[in-house]
């Protein structure tokens, strides 16, 4: 006898999913009004009623701001040199988790399913970057797209060779050292050329956004240490500064920096704005890293310490070498998800500074003479909602994915 | 014999103990080096820029309007950053009642089997809260109330109720004493806690039904009835006069655009985490009211919410802590909350830090006691473990 074919009939499963009961089936009705109302207004604001010209036309003033166009050759080899290093890591990283034993490598050969896989993981900023490039009427960063996307393949494939060929604690110190010199070195060009002050568009978020959490980490880490410290008196600065810091919103820190920030320093030392941001992002944020470490650091088992106490490490190696590594990877998840609400807030830098960042240019296009007076910001601000929406999405959907791997909470 | 071990001193440079205090005093003395020198820094700059350190610009006339707020011509600074402070709580204390029924209504509809439901829950959540605050804050005002709301003349007046237009939505009120209301509030509420609580004290002796909200909320309903007549309460409805609406209630349209930006936004996260909170009731709770012949809307109301709201007062408290700080950025349109007060006072030239160290220590005593009524909350529902 051969096994009943099981199928679920369409009306079935409507009967399932949607008509449980007379009450269910009101609400389904009600809520089918209301999505297809919702529907078709987006649908029909995007495509008939939308009026995108706005966009196309100051297409570069939001992304990259008043950038001089003379200098925007340095940010194209900025990206293409980032993301031939993103590649590289990536590699050497994959390279020693399957040295560790961590992944199995036939999990990452390629097969119909990873193609499938990668699809899904990235389908929606493929797409939204495609839609910026046919927005585009130059060939410049079709050229850059195209080819910081083969320079990120190459790297993800060379990196696993740098990975197993460089071992031992002198090659792996000058490789870190190497990795970490590009960005730097990167840095120094694109401000080497033009002022920070004629930065602005989507690019002055996602560059406050990463000087921030990175600056922040130092201070963060340490703030942590000395809130766990037994000593009494390392604790009371670290929870002072901490607490104080958490009260207060950051929308009025940024405007008390605007206007205060130059009484505390040396006359002469004046800020320019976007150093002023920096400043109060990165002490804002370390506060919060503060408490995300501490809780990596609740999350270490005592067996740990106690271990590494026993091997006769000295309290500063037991810290850095056995707990805080691991404190830190627990807490991967957490740490991205603070990143990306400093990336959110990031938009506040516009309302309380005055820089030309995304809403700031997306607000100030719609007083162009061109555009005055039509009633424009819906659209404007869809643009810019889109581009955060992409980057915060597809960051969140990757830091699951990364939870899931670490299997944090399942372990 | 036992031999005696002599205890080796431990040179001072190798006690742990010294060191410890050493290291301690090593970070205050940084700390203090910092503080002292942004601090020295502060009053030279002043002195050089003749700008005064004293908090006496208090007593200086604000010489601006706030608003939708009854403040006398020549009232002082003071004045102004409490009216500013009180607006503060206005938004903040609006905000969190309906962005908690909102977050809870999405919360609850992300688990709904009723599959449209559910996903539209989803896409509201995903969407909203991948977006900055500050575009929703922009897009009310700009957009919403600009773009959406009729001029003056052509405003709506669903029912003649209200007024809708873009100076505002005006909305029915009563007239009367304010402060007779609250008594009638009061007295209504201690009627109802009275009631309830005779109502289960029945049920308990006889165990008939308690139905103690049905039976509260009546009596409540009866002491506003009664009162309301007794003091000669009425109603006013707003009507257009001219180029702006009168009577009722108004609500100014920067307020209406924050509110709408900070219930929008989060209502977003309020959802998740309640999504996360019922879904860490045990699935037998579920199971034992479906069990007991519970129907679906009393498993949920009696068996599973209350669990959930146990786990959920902590990170939902967070939540009401960053909407309170986030009604600060009402001031980038023009609602007078304390950060646009000290904004204008510090543009019409009080000196700016300690202008902004009022409102910062404002900020954290309002967070402060936030914290603590929620972790007075926590300890109250948390479980008595043995």
């Amino acid at each position: 006898m051969s096994a009943p074919v099981r199928r679920t009939p369409v009306v079935v499963w409507l009967r399932r999913n949607l008509f449980r009961s007379w009450v269910d089936g009101v609400i389904t009705t009600v809520a089918a009004l209301v999505s297809a109302w919702v529907l078709y207004k987006s649908v029909n604001f995007v495509l008939v009623t939308g009026r995108w010209e706005v966009i196309e036309r100051n297409l570069q003033l939001l992304m990259i701001g008043r950038y001089p166009a003379d200098d925007v050759s340095r940010l194209a080899i900025t990206v293409i040199v980032l993301s031939g290093w993103v590649g590289v890591i990536a590699g050497i990283v994959h390279a020693r988790q399957v040295r560790a034993g961590r992944i199995d490598p036939s999990a990452t050969a390629w097969s119909r399913r990873r193609v499938v896989d990668l699809t899904e993981r990235f389908w929606i900023p493929a797409l939204v970057i495609l839609l910026l490039l046919v927005l585009t009427d130059t060939a410049g960063p079709w050229i850059m797209t195209g080819v910081a996307v083969v320079v990120a393949i190459v790297g993800r494939i060379v990196g696993p060779f740098i990975g197993r060929r460089i071992t031992g604690v002198v090659a792996g110190a000058s490789l870190a050292i190497v990795l970490a010199a590009v960005p730097i070195v990167l840095y120094a060009m694109i401000v080497d050329a033009v002022g920070f002050d004629e930065w602005g568009g989507f690019m002055l978020n996602v560059f406050l956004a990463a000087c921030s959490i990175i600056l922040c980490y130092p201070l963060g880490v340490l703030l942590a240490l000395g809130r766990r410290s037994r000593l009494p008196l390392v604790r009371l600065v670290s929870t002072l500064y901490i607490e104080l810091v958490r009260g207060a919103p950051l929308f009025v820190l940024l405007l008390f920096a605007n206007v205060a920030l130059g009484f505390f320093v040396p006359e002469g030392l004046t800020p320019s704005t976007p150093t002023r941001a920096i400043v109060v992002f990165t002490l804002f944020t370390a506060a919060y890293m503060a408490e995300i470490v501490r809780g990596g650091l609740q999350s270490v088992p005592t067996g740990q310490f106690e271990a590494a106490k026993a091997l006769g490490l000295s309290p500063p190696r037991q810290t850095f070498l056995i707990v805080l590594p691991q404190a830190l990877r627990n807490v991967i998840p957490a740490q991205i998800g603070q990143l990306i609400s400093l990336f959110k807030d990031t938009a506040l830098a516009g309302v309380a500074m005055g820089l030309f960042e995304l809403l700031r240019v997306s607000e100030a296009i719609t007083q162009q003479p061109d555009f005055r007076g039509q009633g424009l910001i819906g659209e404007t601000l869809a643009f810019g909602a889109m581009l955060f929406w992409t980057v915060s999405y597809t960051m969140s959907r990757e830091s699951q994915r990364l939870e899931r791997k670490l299997g944090v909470g399942t372990r | 014999m036992t031999a005696t071990v002599a205890p080796t001193r431990v040179p001072i440079w190798r006690d742990v103990r010294v060191l410890q205090w050493l290291f301690q005093l090593l970070v205050v003395a940084v700390a203090a080096a910092v503080v002292i020198w942004l601090f020295g820094n502060y009053r030279t700059n002043s002195e050089n820029q003749g700008i005064p350190t004293s908090f006496d610009f208090l007593d200086n006339p604000a010489s601006f309007e706030i608003t939708g707020n009854d403040m006398s011509q020549n009232a002082s600074v003071r004045t102004a950053l409490v009216q500013g402070f009180l607006n503060t709580m206005r938004i903040s204390v609006a905000g969190i009642v309906a962005a908690t029924v909102l977050g809870t209504i999405i919360g609850v509809a992300r688990l709904s089997k009723n599959w449209l439901v559910n996903k539209m829950a989803a896409v509201y959540v995903e969407a909203i809260r991948n977006v900055p605050l500050p575009l929703f804050v922009v897009f009310g005002a700009l957009a919403v109330v600009l773009g959406v709301f009729p001029r003056i003349q052509e405003a709506w007046e669903p029912a003649g109720l209200m007024v809708i237009s873009n100076r505002g939505i005006a909305g029915p009120w009563f007239t009367g004493s304010g402060r007779w209301l609250i008594v009638i509030g009061i007295v209504g509420a201690v009627a109802w806690w009275a009631v309830a609580r005779w109502r289960r004290a029945v049920s308990d002796r006889s165990g008939a039904p308690a139905n103690s909200g049905l039976w509260g909320g009546a009596a409540f309903a009866i002491v506003v009835v009664v009162g309301w007549a007794a003091l000669g309460f009425g109603v006013t409805l707003p009507e257009v006069d001219g180029r702006r609406s009168a009577g009722g209630i108004r609500i100014d349209p920067s307020f209406f655009a924050i509110f709408f930006a900070l219930v929008i936004y989060t209502a977003s996260h309020i959802a998740e985490i309640v999504r996360g909170s019922i879904q860490a009731v045990p699935r037998g709770q579920g199971e034992a009211a479906n069990a007991l012949a519970l129907s679906g809307f009393q498993r949920m109301w009696y068996v599973v919410l209350p669990q959930a709201f146990r786990i959920a007062i902590p990170p939902v408290g967070n939540q009401y802590l960053n909407l309170i700080k986030n009604s600060s950025l009402g001031a980038g349109i023009g609602y007078y909350d304390i950060t646009l007060v000290t904004q204008t006072t510090v543009g019409n030239g009080s000196p700016a830090v300690p202008a902004f160290t009022i409102t910062l220590l404002v900020y954290i005593s309002i967070s402060l006691v936030t914290s603590l009524f929620v972790n007075i909350a926590n300890r109250r529902v948390a479980l008595v473990e043995r």
